[in-house]
């Protein structure tokens, strides 16, 4: 009952390298996974449109950017423009090729969008902090203006705006938001399983070496070429499907104008939010960042008995978004995730104080 | 050749556009020269600064006295940004004071909105954005008055700048202080001092700027994007260089427009949103310093 591990022994190598060790905590995970399914049967279509999905598709794309900055240490603002490389290059496989599962275009796009990080990750190996991010502002500029330009990508759609496809897989049509729900659900859950297994792997570690001191890391052995571009690659991968995913089950539309520069930086807030090279903080941030809307508006509604203008709720909800972010990296840098830690810590010594 | 001369005017309108980059990208290299911190919030304050000059006019403030009120106004933020942000901020990773002064951006940018409203709001400073008369008789090329009184005062306050650093005792002490603040403490440079000089001379700077591309293309919120496009004029010029910012400039606005201009209409145009950062991005790869800017070493 108690969140201890005392009386939990290893007595094998596998069982040693469990990613979640404590039975608690696998217990807490099921939990968790059982009631994110069952969530739909009470929660109504607009909860799950309009907040769940975007939840877990932004959690993904949190993550990806929560890889390359938070685990690799690369400055990135152009997490947005790998999100539209996945949409487009979705929308663009299933169009072309008939009878694809929407699984499968969905993991190719997020192949292509890892090859256009690749490339645009190159200047990683030349320069760092500031100057990267700066870099990574003109892929995201670049991206989005091809996207626009060349006719192509949307199939010389005359109209501006291209409604996507309807996801299909082995013959059924995932329509009501509550499929879309679980598809979203599925794909979300498996990747971060694999993060979160990576992060704590050979490779996760390299990064995290590459992030701590790059000349130290080289020094050792880590490939500077091979961990910077692998971490980019991964990055714009879950960016990539995120973007994606945005596309398909949330928006509906396939359009370069949904990932703009504005995106980019919701993205940032959540991952310095949520905490900096953290799993968990990738939910966390796009969480609250999805919230805080939200919660303004009922706070509006409940104190002053009226729903105040949304220019006045969308600029307070600037001032809040950046008074927080200057006040986590004063306070705790580490983020949500960190103040989640703090009390699974103080929970193992519950009811003793140490 | 009229195709000579048509060029010649849009490397002219380019050029001049250009200095109103470096303007707002003198702001970035103030601070940062005299911090070491990348200010990422100065296009806010730019349109915080301009936002709060017209709102003042518009409250009944005649031009002149509404001036030094918004300057107040620059140094008061200048220093509510040094005492709450940067300082409780102080030993820490330059990333961690990048993210702060994007999060103090929006901080900036919502007040200013929540202060000021939303409207569009048209400025004249009295001189019009018309062709110079003599200029257009002779060459026959269209020289916005405007723009050439943009870039004479860029010109005044880069030279001012440049001249404050290099060869005055202020100066000297803002050297110092970026260079290594913890020495020029020991030395006895008033640290709090400098910085709140340099925040608020930030914020004049910015106030300058703003007026000039709020009279160009009104006062909106647009104009927080602006100095997005200002990155690319401190990269290629260097941060940490007062006159690499003009000449940056020259050569930003000129590949904006001369792209734009002679290569957009092959790709439907839309070439000037992000030609600027691939070539600041080149000099990234060549020349990460910028023209002038100070070799990094990095110490291990």
């Amino acid at each position: 009952m108690l969140y201890r591990e005392a009386g939990q022994f290893r007595t094998s190598y596998a069982q040693d390298s469990q990613i979640f060790p404590l039975r608690q905590d696998r217990v807490g995970i099921i939990i968790m996974l059982i009631a994110a399914v069952m969530l739909p049967f009470v929660a109504n279509s607009y909860w799950l449109s309009a907040i769940l999905i975007p939840w877990l598709v932004l959690s993904l794309v949190a993550l990806g950017q929560n890889i390359l900055m938070g685990y690799a240490g690369q400055l990135s603002l152009g997490s947005a423009g790998f999100m539209a490389v996945g949409a487009f290059a979705c929308y663009n496989l299933i169009l072309r090729i008939d009878g694809i599962p929407f699984v499968v275009a969905v993991g190719l796009s997020g192949v292509c969008a890892a090859l256009v990080g690749i490339v645009f990750g190159l200047p990683s190996l030349r320069i760092r902090g500031l100057y990267l991010a700066v870099a990574t502002l003109a892929s995201q500029f670049f991206i989005v203006w091809a996207l626009d330009k060349f006719g192509w990508f949307k199939n010389y759609d005359p109209a501006g705006v291209i409604t996507a496809q309807p996801i299909v897989m082995f013959g059924h049509n995932f329509a009501t938001p509550r499929e879309k729900y679980w598809v979203v659900l599925a794909i979300v859950a498996v990747l971060a399983l694999l993060a979160k297994n990576m992060a704590r792997g050979s490779i996760g570690r390299g990064w995290m070496a590459v992030r701590d001191m790059d000349v130290a890391a080289e020094v050792m052995g880590f490939s500077l070429l091979r961990t910077k571009l692998q971490a980019f690659a991964i990055s714009s991968f879950y960016c990539g499907v995120g973007g994606a995913l945005f596309a398909f089950a949330y928006l509906q539309t396939v359009e370069p104008s949904a990932f703009g520069i504005d995106l980019s930086f919701r993205i940032l807030f959540m991952v310095i939010i949520g905490g900096l090279g953290t799993i968990m903080g990738s939910f966390l941030g796009a969480g609250f960042i999805l919230l805080m809307p939200i919660f303004l508006n009922i706070f509006f509604h409940t104190v002053f008995g009226k729903s105040v203008d949304a220019t006045i709720t969308s600029a307070l909800e600037q001032v809040i978004f950046g008074v927080m972010i200057i006040m986590f990296l004063i306070f705790e840098p580490l983020g949500l995730a960190r103040l989640w830690q703090l009390t699974k810590e103080r929970l193992r010594l519950w009811p003793f104080k140490h | 050749m009229p195709d000579f001369w048509f060029f010649l005017e849009v490397l002219v309108g380019g050029l001049l556009s250009g200095t109103m980059y470096a303007l707002v990208a003198l702001g970035f290299v103030l601070i940062y020269k005299a911090s070491s911190v990348f200010n990422f919030a100065q296009g806010a304050m730019v349109f915080f600064a301009v936002l709060s000059f017209v709102g003042f006019m518009e409250l009944g403030l005649p031009f002149w006295a509404a001036l030094p009120v918004t300057v107040g106004l620059m140094i008061l933020v200048g220093m509510g940004t040094e005492r709450f942000v940067l300082r409780p901020l102080v030993n820490q990773s330059e990333d961690t004071l990048l993210m702060a002064t994007i999060g103090l951006a929006f901080v900036i940018e919502g007040v200013a909105q929540l202060a000021w409203g939303v409207d569009v709001r048209r400025l004249d400073l009295g001189i019009r954005d018309e062709p110079i008369n003599w200029v257009m008789d002779k060459t026959g090329m269209l020289v916005s008055q405007l723009d050439v009184t943009a870039a004479a005062v860029a010109g005044i306050m880069v030279a001012a700048l440049a001249l404050l650093f290099s060869h005055t005792k202020v100066g000297r002490g803002l050297r110092a202080v970026a260079d290594d603040h913890a020495a020029a403490l020991s030395i006895g440079i008033p640290l709090k001092h400098i910085w709140m000089l340099v925040w608020a001379t930030a914020g004049v700077v910015a106030l300058v700027a703003g007026m000039l591309w709020g009279a160009r293309s009104g006062v909106q919120f647009a104009l927080v994007w602006v100095a997005l496009k200002a990155l690319p004029v401190l990269i290629i010029g260097g941060f940490t260089s007062v006159p690499g910012v003009i000449l940056a400039g020259l050569i930003v606005g000129a590949v904006e427009k001369i792209g734009e201009v002679f290569i957009g209409p092959f790709f439907g145009g839309g070439i000037e949103g992000w030609a600027p950062y691939m070539l600041a991005v080149l000099f990234l790869l060549i020349r990460p310093e910028g023209l002038f800017g100070e070799k990094i070493i990095r110490r291990v």
